[in-house]
């Protein structure tokens, strides 16, 4: 089989190969790790998805898979697969830097919770993934250590702020991989790298080990190339934890028994919810134009489309950038030079309290300096009513949207974000302009309902990728799955190749 | 005008011919759980530097808080004793601050919604009359790691060149117990204060959830003082005393304060609002330095931890567990002795009354249990350089003794051989009566042997007595007595002597 | 507009502890005026609506009170910018000890 072949696999047909001992885990992450070394460098002309590769300690992990499977004992389904680990989850045998020069080269003494889940089920980390530092942003722009490409046009921009774990699965550096999802940082980046990316409910996979951006927002979850795959990832990973007392201890949703099921491209009896309020100004039309083509798709599987109002989503946009910077300012405080990571002005004459200034003026970026700052001031005994106090309030309403549109609709759909992938740069000094890729995606971290992005084709603008979102009620995972895996089915493979010729791209340096 | 020099401080007296002191008391408790707040690190006090740390209390990026049980349990139960509400629905809140003996530069606290709230606690004062002190609420809390301050004037913050942090402090259990502002008190204001931290301490002693130990540190008592001029509705300026380390300097640091506020007042100055430090040597108070801006702690709801909702079950659970308060119980045990004042502080300074009232539990007599380990034990504890609660007999033993003296198998004589042997470790009172063969002859023919013997041992005694020189029996009753290696009833023998003799 | 001023920024900057320069100064205080300003829709909510701070459906999680293996010291020391005796050592800290 030859490494091409494998890169371009899906992870359950890399599997079942595994399993049937078609082939080696070694030789599939081989395969991976050399198409890391054509793709992923150099920093500044290519895909850029990872900031550390342990091809050691993965081909370590593969070859004990292949053991296991040998002995007829695999851990797992997904035993022997390769997976990249966006930089915000603490391994101990990699650093942790979430692209931040304040932890450069921090070495945690501790696994996150869904590393060791992975490691128990047998999967093989390749590395770690490239992000905007601590997870704020939509472009990967904000990452200390440089921008991650677009693997279908390298001069823009993966999405963000997970837009390393994205680009690598789109690029074939790796089947799967794992992101964060505060505002759309997983489903965003999936959108406009034509991949597959879910948020699950809040609460069902632990946080244990995800550094902390906006921590009643924040949601691990998987990014891959199908909704089967991303549903036997999200099992794995899934389920109460004691190391994080907000996971909650309901049962998992059958997610990977709905993708099954939504295969069969039945979707009779289905109501979906279009949401009004995402469409019209600022959204491309080729977006728009492929969103309609899905409805339509989802009309013939059987599904009764309904168009569904929720006024109040036109508040989400401003609660989240209230409400994520005030619990940042707080989580981020911690990084001050005292007991890790970096110091800077510790020459005798400056005092701790200066030290700390000055090590967080060096260490952070300005999009995490700005909203450390607006946090700090909409929680300041002046403007904590008007500011975070409402923004709490906007919650509400929002929550209260989403149950009366559930009442009428088994899923809500949209556009997962208003346009295609833009070129690097183009928002970049604009932070309102770049607040707005994440418009349709917010409202379910404000609720904690499952979200998930589904490829849905190419917009006929520029010939990139469109997400189609599509969410479901909480701890109804399994809705969305089974909606997306029928859509997914349904609209077919795109004209373009199932992962991008990046060889001819370089030429774009 | 502002006169920051401490004038010199009026008497309490002096203070309270012009104004009436607040006060308000702020205690900070280290709870005895066996893990920290919110991790499983062991919450233990003097271990070696940094050995009782984890990603939890290190605030390591990633980690998150899990809320310990117990600790929740021990602040209802604190709630309860002080009479408290218990609040249906409660939370925690983050308090932030920087500083680098606080891992996450923020607090996990409660801030708008804490545990307990609205309660009181009857304090006993010196004369006899109970002051109730009212508490404005309770919340739980995390403790700081601690800092060790190198160069300059050693351990002190002022002129150090660098700090050495210790964590293992850091995440350790705390409740903060506020007071309502204690008004009215006048000149007794300095010994309500130290009244009211007594009974706290009592009462946290009585439920078991805190060492106590102001000189270790878990348990830590801020002042807040202010004087408000006879007459007027107005509070004056309030400082807060830190750094209050025993009883003893509760009531004198409220002492000094309310005579350094007077002495600004009365001099036209104004009292500035500030931190003050208490002086255990000099008893004096000091300035800190001034808060640049007032300090906004930008609290708002911790997103880790999920609400508390207490079910009333749980509560009453909890509430059917709590002990009698200490000087409730005192006062009982009193009157059902029926001891007199320094009987009882006896008791209570030789750490005797849960002895002795265990010991009458197990069916000894409160007078005879009160004088066993008052007197007799006392001094066995004294040779043996223990406490009391140290010795090696229990009070069942003691009961059990006390029961053979009263059934008449032993001597008061033979009961303290039985004592020593217990605490010799030969075992229970009957087996040490039994191993040494200390039960009193009561064998009346055995005894009238004796007893005959020695008369014919002594035939010019035994005439005397016939002789009706009856004290001359004497004799006769130390042979017997010797015969019988003490174990005989020295008033029986002597009536034997006399009935031979006829 | 929200008028969040330089002096604003400035003083945000320093609760932060963010030694941010002039030309920083001069950067933020546009940015963030202009994001204030846009967030402070949310002030057209009534007050009547209850918060909503977090969306975990439990209550009482609670953890046994038994002790778990904490970090070897080593370890723990090992990230520390500068350790001695055992302990993290930091610049002299100003202020009283709270
Ligand atoms: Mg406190
Ligand atoms: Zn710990």
């Amino acid at each position: 089989m030859s490494a091409s072949e494998l890169i371009s696999l899906d992870a359950a047909e890399l599997a079942r190969r595994i399993h049937a001992r078609e082939v080696s885990s070694a030789e599939v992450t081989r395969a991976h790790l050399e198409r890391i070394e054509a793709v992923d460098g150099p920093a500044e002309s290519g895909v850029h998805a990872f900031l550390h590769l342990d091809a050691e300690g993965a081909l370590a992990a593969a070859e004990a898979a292949d053991r296991a499977i040998a002995d007829g004992a695999p851990a797992s389904p997904l035993a022997g697969v390769p997976i990249a680990l966006k930089d915000n989850l603490t391994t101990t045998d990699m650093p942790t830097t979430a692209a931040s020069r304040i932890l450069e080269g921090w070495r945690p003494p501790y696994d996150a919770t869904v590393v060791a889940r992975l490691r128990a089920a047998g999967l093989v980390p390749l590395g770690k993934t490239n992000l905007d530092e601590f997870a704020m942003g939509s472009s990967t722009e904000n990452s200390a250590f440089g921008p991650s490409r677009n693997p279908w046009d390298l001069t823009r921009i993966p999405g963000g702020s997970g837009g390393g774990s994205s680009s690598a699965v789109a690029a074939g550096e790796t089947p799967l991989a794992l992101g964060s999802d505060t505002g759309g940082s997983i489903r965003q980046p999936g959108a406009v790298t034509g991949t597959v990316g879910v948020k699950p409910t809040y609460g069902t996979v632990s946080r244990y080990g995800l550094i902390a951006f906006s921590s009643s927002l924040d949601q691990i979850g998987p990014c891959a190339r199908s909704v089967l795959d991303a549903a036997l990832l999200h099992e794995v990973i899934g389920g109460q934890d004691g190391n994080d007392q907000t996971s909650v201890s309901a049962p998992l949703p059958p997610v990977v028994e709905a993708a099954q099921a939504g295969a069969r491209g039945d979707l009779a009896g289905v109501r979906i919810g279009v949401v009004s309020e995402f469409s019209g100004e600022g959204y491309q039309p080729g977006v728009l134009g492929a969103f309609t083509d899905a409805v339509r798709v989802l009309g013939e599987l059987g599904a009764e489309v309904v168009e569904v109002s929720c006024p109040s989503f036109g508040y989400a946009l401003p609660a989240y950038y209230l409400i994520a910077p005030s619990e940042a300012s707080s989580n981020l405080a911690r990084f001050d030079a005292m007991r890790y990571g970096l110091r800077v002005g510790d020459d005798g004459g400056h005092a701790a309290d200066e030290v700390m200034s000055l090590t967080r003026e060096a260490g952070f970026g300005a999009e995490v300096k700005r909203r450390i700052m607006i946090g700090t001031h909409a929680l300041s005994a002046g403007s904590y009513d008007a500011l975070y106090g409402k923004a709490q309030k906007a919650r509400t309403l929002i929550v209260r949207d989403f149950t009366a549109a559930f009442e009428t609709c088994d899923v809500l759909i949209s556009p997962t974000t208003p346009t295609t992938a833009f070129p690097i740069g183009e928002r970049a000094d604009d932070p309102l302009a770049m607040y707005l890729a994440d418009l349709c995606t917010i409202p379910s971290n404000l609720a904690g309902n499952a979200a998930l992005s589904v490829p849905c084709g190419r917009s006929a603008d520029d010939g990139l990728p469109v997400g189609l979102q599509i969410m479901a009620p909480a701890l109804a995972d399994d809705r969305a799955y089974r909606v997306a895996a029928a859509y997914e089915v349904a609209r077919g493979a795109d004209t373009a190749p199932r992962i991008p010729e990046l060889r001819a791209l370089e030429t774009t340096r | 005008m502002t006169v920051t020099v401490d004038a010199a401080p009026y008497t309490v007296e002096e203070v309270c011919e012009r104004f009436d002191p607040v006060m308000g008391l702020e205690v900070h408790v280290e709870l005895n759980t066996a893990t920290k707040m919110f991790c499983g690190c062991a919450n233990a006090f003097g271990a070696e530097p940094n050995t009782n740390i984890c990603p939890v209390c290190l605030g390591l990026p990633g980690s998150l808080p899990r809320l310990n049980g117990t600790a929740v349990e021990s602040a209802i139960k604190i709630g309860l004793a002080l009479n408290c509400r218990v609040r249906e629905r409660s939370g925690f809140a983050r308090k932030n601050y920087f500083y680098p003996d606080m891992p996450k530069n923020f607090q996990i606290s409660q801030y708008e919604d804490p545990i307990v709230f609205d309660g009181y606690l009857d304090v006993p004062l010196d004369d006899g009359t109970t002051w109730r002190v009212e508490i404005e609420r309770a919340h739980m809390e995390e403790d700081t790691g601690k800092s060790l301050h190198i160069g300059g004037a050693t351990g002190r913050i002022h002129g150090a060149d660098h700090s050495l942090l210790d964590y293992n402090r850091a995440g350790v259990p705390l409740i903060e117990i506020v007071t309502r502002p204690i008004v009215g008190a006048g000149v007794r204001a300095p010994e309500v204060a130290r009244a009211y931290v007594t009974a706290l301490r009592d009462v946290l002693r009585g439920l078991g959830v805190s060492d106590v130990r102001m000189d270790q540190g878990s348990m830590r008592c801020d002042a807040n003082v202010s004087l408000k001029p006879k007459g007027t509705s107005e509070f004056g300026t309030r400082t807060e005393t830190k750094n209050v380390n025993s009883l003893r300097s509760v009531e004198r640091a409220v002492r000094y304060e309310m005579g350094r506020h007077a002495g600004v007042l009365l001099s036209g100055g104004t009292v500035t609002q500030e931190t003050r430090h208490f002086d255990e040597q000099s008893g004096t108070t000091s300035a800190g330095r001034p808060k640049e801006t007032f300090a906004d702690y930008r609290f708002f709801p911790e997103p880790d931890l999920p609400p508390l909702e207490p079910s009333r079950d749980w509560v009453e659970t909890l509430r059917a567990g709590l002990p009698e308060r200490p000087w409730e119980r005192r006062a009982r045990i009193q009157t059902e002795w029926g001891l007199s004042d320094e009987e009882l502080r006896d008791l209570v300074n030789a750490d005797a009354l849960d002895l002795v009232a265990d010991t009458v539990d197990a069916g000894a007599p409160p007078e005879s249990a009160r004088s066993w380990w008052v007197s007799y034990l006392a001094q066995q504890a004294n040779t043996a350089g223990v406490t009391l609660p140290e010795l090696a007999i229990t009070p069942a033993q003691v009961a059990r003794v006390v029961a053979l003296v009263a059934e008449g198998t032993l001597t008061n004589k033979l009961a303290r051989q039985v004592v020593d042997g217990v605490l010799a470790g030969e075992g229970e009172p009957d087996e040490v009566v039994a191993g040494r063969g200390l039960a009193v002859v009561s064998d009346e023919s055995a005894l009238t042997t004796a007893v005959d013997e020695a008369l014919a041992a002594q035939p010019d005694i035994a005439e005397k007595i016939r002789a009706g020189k009856t004290k001359a029996a004497g004799a006769i009753v130390g042979a017997v007595m010797k015969a019988t290696r003490g174990q005989a009833d020295a008033a029986r023998v002597q009536e034997l002597v006399l009935e031979r003799c006829r | 507009m929200s008028d969040i001023t330089r002096d604003d920024v400035a003083h945000l900057a320093r609760l932060a502890r963010l030694a941010v320069s002039d030309a920083e100064l001069d950067m933020f205080s546009g940015q963030i005026d202009a994001i204030v300003d846009t967030v402070s829709r949310v002030g057209e909510i009534p007050d009547d609506v209850p918060p909503t701070a977090q969306v975990v459906p439990q209550t009482n999680v609670l953890r046994p009170d038994a002790t778990e293996p904490s970090l070897r010291r080593d370890v723990a020391l090992a990230e520390a910018p500068a350790a001695e005796e055992g302990r993290f050592r930091v610049p002299r800290i100003l202020g009283e000890e709270l």
